[in-house]
């Protein structure tokens, strides 16, 4: 039972990261400009090497409960899972939109990602508290710089403002799935090494007020929150994200290099 | 009197000063101060590093790269670790590395405690420029041409130029 919360909550943690990771790649080629084309790379390659962290543990622990099975590895949960198996929340998977609406989402989770592995440091679990402590750092950098261009954009021009108005309208619904507990995040806290989420949220909140501000944007109301992707009721675009990041594995099986 | 086991051991040591950072082949893996642990049982060598970045994909080469070195100098067998905790930091990096990044035209990273912070528009920053000395210098961009670097222009030789950002 322990061992299965633990798999499913590394899954979890992966996932987002990873989808995450594949929606910024996009951009690669396509920024705006050079520097800052480079700049969402580089998160989304930290962001990648977070997944591949959670990964490996989550297989391992797989393969040391089944040990009669066939193994399983980071790249089969990344490539042969299908879209109900990957609890991702939902503000992951949304398509990119213009680059204030891709600043604002990378702004959003990387606030909460660095409240999340500043708890998660302390972990009961030693690869976890590992993982965070390694992820911080780059989180450190990612929160700093996603800020910065909330605020760039936010307080720069008036269709910059504009756009990036309507970025928080965008995306505002999808901001709280993160900080309701899935079944598998109650059992990690029960167990005693996984962080609630709910108790990040008036720090976070506070983060984005404190960043608004300076940006001259208007924090929305709370309201009614989109949910579902933790527990596998995913949108249509995470097919469409899955179809084009497992087509090489998926026709051409254990295809290397 | 040493033993055995630390003459092999150094003798490891020394070998892998000659294992190169695959994106800034200046700098031994040693420099780096991604090297954890070294062990050695008869012919097996234990090595131990430690990531700089979650996603830096030189770890995949450094890895084999240690591995073909260490079997192509008679040992047999080779494992190689990777730890996450404690996380790596550029306070790690020897001062000999500081001074072939310099040499190479890449600023050294400055002492952690200094910038590793969520602060804003980081306008305490000072990264002395690797060409012509001069403090004077600006930032371009937080990310530069890999995970490790950030993206500066000096304001009175112009050159641009990487700093090996603080980590
Ligand atoms: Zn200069």
């Amino acid at each position: 039972m322990s061992s299965q919360a633990l798999i499913n909550y590394s899954l979890y943690l992966a996932d987002n990261t990873l989808i995450l990771a594949q929606r910024n790649a996009e951009w690669c080629g396509h920024g705006p400009i050079l520097e800052q084309d480079i700049a969402l790379t580089n998160i989304s390659l930290d962001l990648l090497g977070q997944s591949r962290s959670f990964y490996q543990y989550a297989a391992t622990l797989i393969n040391e409960a089944n040990p009669s099975a066939t193994p399983v590895s980071e790249d089969s949960l990344a490539f042969r899972r299908d879209v109900y198996d990957f609890k991702n929340i939902l503000i992951t998977e949304l398509p990119n939109g213009d680059w204030g609406n891709t600043i604002l989402r990378q702004f959003f989770f990387s606030a909460y990602q660095f409240l999340l592995y500043q708890q998660m440091k302390q972990s009961s679990d030693a690869t976890l508290a590992a993982i965070a402590e390694k992820s911080l750092k780059e989180v450190t950098y990612h929160l700093r710089w996603s800020s910065e261009w909330v605020i760039r954009l936010g307080d720069g021009t008036e269709e910059s403002h504009d756009r990036m108005t309507s970025a928080v309208e965008n995306l505002w619904s999808f901001t709280g799935e993160v900080f309701e507990a899935a079944p598998f995040e109650k059992d990690a806290v029960e167990a005693g090494f996984g962080i609630d989420p709910a108790s990040l949220k008036s720090a976070w909140l506070e983060k984005v007020t404190e960043i608004f501000t300076e940006a001259t944007l208007a924090v929305p109301p709370s309201g009614w929150m989109q949910t579902g992707g933790k527990t596998g009721k995913h949108s249509e675009y995470l097919g469409f994200i899955l179809a084009e990041m497992q087509f090489l594995q998926r026709a051409y099986p254990d295809a290397s290099w | 009197m040493a033993s055995v086991t630390d003459i092999s051991t150094a003798h490891v040591w020394d070998l892998l000063e000659a294992v190169t950072d695959p994106e800034v082949p200046v700098l031994s893996i040693l420099d780096l101060g991604i090297v954890r642990d070294v062990k050695v049982e008869n012919n097996h060598a234990h090595i131990v590093i430690t990531p700089t970045y979650s996603g830096c994909p030189a770890m995949d080469v450094i890895s084999m790269s240690i591995r073909m070195q260490l079997l192509s100098n008679g040992f047999k067998e080779v494992s190689i670790t990777q730890v996450l905790s404690p996380a790596w930091t550029t306070d790690w990096m020897t001062e000999a590395g500081k001074e072939k990044l310099r040499a190479y035209g890449i600023a050294p990273p400055n002492p952690t405690q200094q910038v590793c912070n969520t602060k804003l528009f980081a306008d305490d920053e000072a990264v002395q420029c690797p060409h012509c000395n001069s403090w004077n210098t600006r930032r371009l961009s937080e990310f530069g041409s890999t995970a490790c670097k950030s993206l500066f222009q000096c304001n009175d030789c112009h050159e641009p130029f990487d700093y090996f950002k603080c980590h």
